[in-house]
């Protein structure tokens, strides 16, 4: 019998992948064979993992794309970007979750194994090249967080948030897959570059492959919560503990857009006449609609959601955008995004204290006065995600915007525009509250702020100004990522 | 030929369900159990320890689907098949012990 | 004779099905059944496209859903478990706190 010949596999090309779940195993084992006392070794072990993990894919990043496991996998610059930005996601979330955890009784290994097979799945599925890769690295991610949604398991709200997040996510994970599955039966292959040949020499037999094509936007449009497709996302933001609402709103979304992003450009460039205006409306929907419910909120964490999705549009316009700017531009708002959405939910644990019962607007009255450092904080991350210059907030939304002028879509930009003016109102009005002289009556003990709380806030700082005072770097490694895509 | 044929069969099914005598008692409507009568109700609820054991089933079960077409072509494969299965099988055995240690398994 | 326009359908018929359960259904654990009904239909497309085709691809990736399909079952089943423990309830529309 003739022997199969091994497929063309380098074990480096996903040396950050394996490294996390290398370090998801380990922290698996600690849990289960080291000592029940001091339980913060695990989460420091597995910030190491995530550092070196971030190491290796910035080693990867300077060579020029090439693709391995037989077309499976690709390592580009693109990839890499993505990658780094979710690393920093989880890295960030981690040191959040110490304090939190310990607070919640929930400091657990299998809380940073979640975290990390989370993020394991981001980052297949960003360097995917093919639907399997993409589909399986969605899976991991996906599934991790439905159950780290739901990991204060004795809390109903955290428990409903999970059951709301596992039923619509399979959901959506079920329209994906039957996109794949049609756009297989249409091209012959679920390797995007040979999809895109099928597709632009019309060999494809069309209705069937543009039912596909929209299944995978539904798909898609679900993970990265555009409108209609958010109806999820206030109650599972508001519902999961705040760092895995942290880690949820960052890392995830970032990864949905990058695969969403690879597959529409790689894949169907040659339909682009057709989809894009699907995209304007998502776009549009989504900007309008997060931003106007976002007014109406009284608690921070749904609020933030709703500014989440509200994010989730003004990326969406990028996409419309496309080209090198419109994706450096995307690239560069993700990683913007990543810094002060963090550092505003870091801020959102401080506050809310034990069994996060002190999330509303009106517990924020005050704290200007008696927390000014942590006030000045949160109003620098606030007017990031509001757009006013100079954070990298501002920066992100220019280019962003700059794209979508560039290619032609003046409305778009305008409409987006717009809806960054009418954000300004709930993130100010924020502001303004704890900058209010409003005594509680009732006595409250002191905000604790942990050593790794501090250090998330400064890292989150420096990237929210940072960024904003000196945006050159980040954008030409943005741009060049992506012309080597 | 085939419609009369269905019409036939489906006429007789209709006519003995709507000519046939019916006596209903209590008896009659209970679940059969061997002809024995009932000892427990079947309404009661199951004891949760079984959805324990029904999530571990389908983990570890479904795992076997790679292993079937795996033996299949094991001798095509060579050493390389071997020491990927080898650090799946590892991988799933990490599981097993972290659900031992945990006492997921232990019944009481 | 059958051919693949059959088993698209099929398949085509059943996701309906699951989709339409998931959105009327208020159970949970019935919810997850239509779930499963929906990859389940996914699979029979992709075997009969792989099938028509003569591709080995549809056949690969039939397998990763079937693997995907039981920990989506058994975080599923976690999850309404610890539900239950908390709420006494399956029933979705009584599991409604993250109203504004």
């Amino acid at each position: 019998m003739a022997s199969i010949p091994v497929p063309d596999i380098s074990l480096g090309a996903i040396a950050p992948e394996i490294t996390l779940a290398l370090t998801a195993v380990v922290a698996l084992m600690l849990e289960v064979f080291a000592e029940k006392k001091g339980r913060d070794h695990i989460a420091y072990i597995s910030l190491v993992g995530v550092i070196v993990a971030c190491f290796i894919t910035f080693r990867l990043a300077g060579d020029p794309s090439w693709t391995t496991f037989s077309g499976l996998y690709v390592v580009d610059r693109f990839g890499q970007f993505f990658k780094l930005i979710c690393l920093l996601g989880t890295g960030m979330t981690i040191l959040v979750s110490v304090k939190y955890n310990k607070d919640e009784g929930i400091d657990n290994g299998e809380y940073y194994a979640l975290l990390l097979f989370a993020t394991s799945g981001m980052l297949f599925m960003v360097s995917g090249s093919d639907m399997i890769t993409i589909f399986m690295g969605l899976e991991v991610m996906s599934i991790s967080l439905y159950a780290l949604a739901g990991y204060t398991r004795k809390r109903a709200r955290s428990n409903e948030a999970s059951v709301k997040y596992f039923i619509l996510g399979s959901l959506s994970t079920a329209f994906l897959l039957y996109g794949i599955a049609l756009i297989y039966g249409s091209t012959g292959s679920t390797q995007i570059d040979i999809i895109a040949k099928a597709v632009s020499s019309g060999s494809g037999v069309e209705a069937v492959l543009d039912l596909g094509i929209v299944m995978l936007m539904i798909g898609f449009a679900f993970k990265v919560s555009a409108v209609p497709f958010h109806m999820w996302t206030p109650d599972v933001y508001q519902g999961a503990p705040t760092p895995v609402t942290a880690f949820m709103s960052a890392g995830p979304k970032a990864a949905a857009f990058a695969a969403f992003f690879r597959v529409f450009n790689v894949a169907f460039p040659s339909l682009q006449a057709d989809w894009w205006v699907i995209i304007w409306i998502l776009a549009v929907a989504t900007m309008t609609v997060g931003n106007v419910i976002a007014l109406l909120q009284n608690d921070v964490k749904r609020m933030l959601a709703y500014s989440s999705i509200a994010h989730a549009g003004y990326i969406l316009v990028g996409f419309v955008a496309g080209g090198a700017l419109g994706s450096s531009a995307i690239m560069y708002y993700m990683l913007v995004y990543t810094f002060m959405n963090i550092g505003a939910f870091a801020i959102v644990t401080v506050v809310g204290r034990k069994g996060e019962e002190k999330t509303k607007f009106s517990d924020f009255t005050g704290l200007g006065y008696r927390y000014p450092l942590m006030a000045v904080a949160l109003v620098i991350f606030l007017f990031s995600l509001a757009g006013i210059p100079p954070t990298a907030g501002f920066v992100g939304k220019f280019y962003i915007f700059m794209a979508a002028l560039k290619h032609g879509y003046v409305y778009l930009a305008v409409i987006g525009v717009v809806n960054s003016v009418i954000s300004i109102f709930y993130y100010l009005r924020l502001s303004v509250m704890m900058y209010m002289q409003d005594e509680p009556g009732e006595d409250l003990p002191p905000l604790v702020f942990a050593p790794s709380l501090i250090a998330v806030m400064i890292v989150a700082i420096y990237g929210s100004l940072w960024l904003g005072i000196m945006p050159a770097g980040y954008i030409s490694f943005a741009q060049s990522a992506f012309l080597a895509l | 030929m085939g419609a009369v044929a269905v019409g036939i069969a489906g006429a007789m099914l209709m006519l003995s369900e709507f000519l046939g005598p019916k006596h209903f008692f209590r008896e009659k409507m209970e679940p059969f159990e061997c002809g024995e009568n009932q000892i427990v109700s079947p309404k009661q609820r199951y004891s949760v320890r079984f959805y324990l054991i029904a999530m571990f089933f389908i983990i570890f079960d479904i795992e076997a689907v790679f292993l079937f077409p795996w033996a299949v072509i094991f001798q095509q494969l060579g050493m390389f098949g071997f020491i990927e299965m080898m650090i799946f099988i590892l991988l799933l055995g990490v599981g097993l012990i972290y659900v031992w240690k945990k006492g997921a398994l232990e019944w009481e | 004779m059958l051919t693949i326009n059959h088993f698209l359908a099929l398949s085509a018929i059943l996701f309906v099905i699951g989709v339409v359960g998931v959105l009327t259904r208020r159970n949970v654990i019935v919810i997850m059944m239509c779930i499963e009904l929906m990859l389940n239909a996914v699979n029979l497309t992709f075997i009969s496209f792989a099938y028509y085709l003569g591709d080995m691809t549809g056949h690969v990736f039939v397998f990763m859903v079937m693997a995907v399909a039981a920990a989506e079952a058994a975080v599923g089943l976690a999850i309404v478990m610890a539900l239950f423990r908390n709420r006494e309830t399956v029933d979705v529309d009584r599991v409604s706190l993250l109203k504004h």
